[in-house]
């Protein structure tokens, strides 16, 4: 053994003291990249396939019956609310708003509530909604994975799901995210 | 006095008195077990941190109905695995299925295990190394004669 190699042993590399500087900061980076995210958004499995397929009476006429094959043939919105929802009656006006703009249909899944509440609902504060279907024991909304309402699905014309907004939706979500998507699924189908 | 031994074990084994079973009953054993072992498996996803068996949201108690109807129907643990994720996703898994996409997730605490393995032997054999060196053979020579010489003064 020569006197060299001792001396590399006991002189370690000094670059080896900034490994664990380096570690933490490659955690604080994803911890900071981690606290924003939403842990509420969970990426929804249904994107890209068909609407969940249902078979329920409508809000108004129950003895009407309302088929995900109704969606078909426009984009359109479907949008999961219930009276007990405050965020629901959070995104309301929007939704009223969004109907006046005659852009898209919006259809409603009315979700584990009483139907007579619903309609007074939207007697007093205004129906954006083209038809709504009464899901009361909540079976149809697990079919969609709904786990948050109001959730918000973009189907496209052959009724495949393109896009899911979880909680309300703002002015700004639909300007912003919803209404060029739609714009541009409708331009694809045309 | 009972009840105190009996509070003891209660708290000793909370795992064993969750059971948000009641009002679900079952026929089988194997029946009601699926059920508690899937219940416990799965995510609440309105109170994130809670299982289905541990939470009281009403999505909750949807889906544990939900489990309980498949278990009842005989479904497989498979199905009703893949029901939940086909709706819900690899969110309302506890335990992650291993995929590409959870492949970091996976191997990351393995990878980070064998570097700090391979850090320990390294260190340690150096740090081993070392002290045997201290004293090399020509040091020893040197040593052995300095002793004769001393032994020859006397």
């Amino acid at each position: 053994m020569s006197q060299a190699a001792d001396n590399t042993v006991n002189k370690p590399k000094r670059w080896i003291y900034l490994v664990p500087l380096g570690i933490s900061a490659g955690l604080v980076a994803l911890f900071v990249i981690g606290l924003g995210l939403n842990p509420r958004l969970i990426p929804s499995p249904l994107i890209d396939k068909p609407a969940p397929a249902f078979s329920l009476p409508k809000l108004y006429k129950p003895d009407e019956v309302f088929r995900q094959t109704d969606l078909k043939g426009e984009v359109s919105l479907f949008n999961i609310w219930a009276t007990w929802c405050p965020s629901c009656k959070q995104e309301h006006p929007v939704l009223t708003q969004i109907a006046k703009t005659n852009e898209v249909p919006i259809y409603g899944l009315y979700y584990k509530d009483d139907p007579a509440l619903g309609v007074d609902w939207l007697k007093r504060y205004g129906d954006p909604y083209r038809a709504n279907a009464v899901d009361v024991d909540g079976r149809v909304g697990i079919e969609w994975g709904a786990y948050g309402t109001p959730e918000t699905f973009v189907i496209d014309q052959q009724g495949i799901i393109r896009h899911k907004h979880v909680g309300p939706m703002s002015w700004k979500d639909w300007q912003e995210t919803l209404l060029p998507l739609i714009r541009k699924l409708r331009e694809q189908g045309a | 006095m009972h009840k105190v031994v009996l509070l003891f074990f209660m708290m000793l084994f909370p795992q064993l008195i969750y059971a948000e079973i009641a009002g679900f009953p079952f026929e089988s054993e194997q029946e009601e077990e699926r059920f508690r072992e899937l219940s416990a498996e799965l995510r609440c996803l309105v109170c994130q941190n809670q299982s289905l068996a541990d939470s009281n949201a009403a999505l909750a108690q949807d889906l544990r109905t939900e489990l309980y109807e498949q278990v009842l129907s005989g479904n497989s643990r498979d199905e009703i695995i893949s029901f939940m994720t086909d709706r819900y996703g690899e969110f309302i898994l506890y335990k992650p299925t291993f995929s590409s996409r959870t492949l970091l997730l996976w191997l990351t605490p393995f990878v980070l295990l064998i570097f700090a393995i391979a850090f320990l032997v390294r260190f340690s054999r150096k740090a081993g190394h070392s002290a045997s060196t201290q004293i090399t053979e020509d040091e020893l020579e040197e040593v052995r004669g300095l002793l004769d010489e001393e032994d020859n003064k006397l």
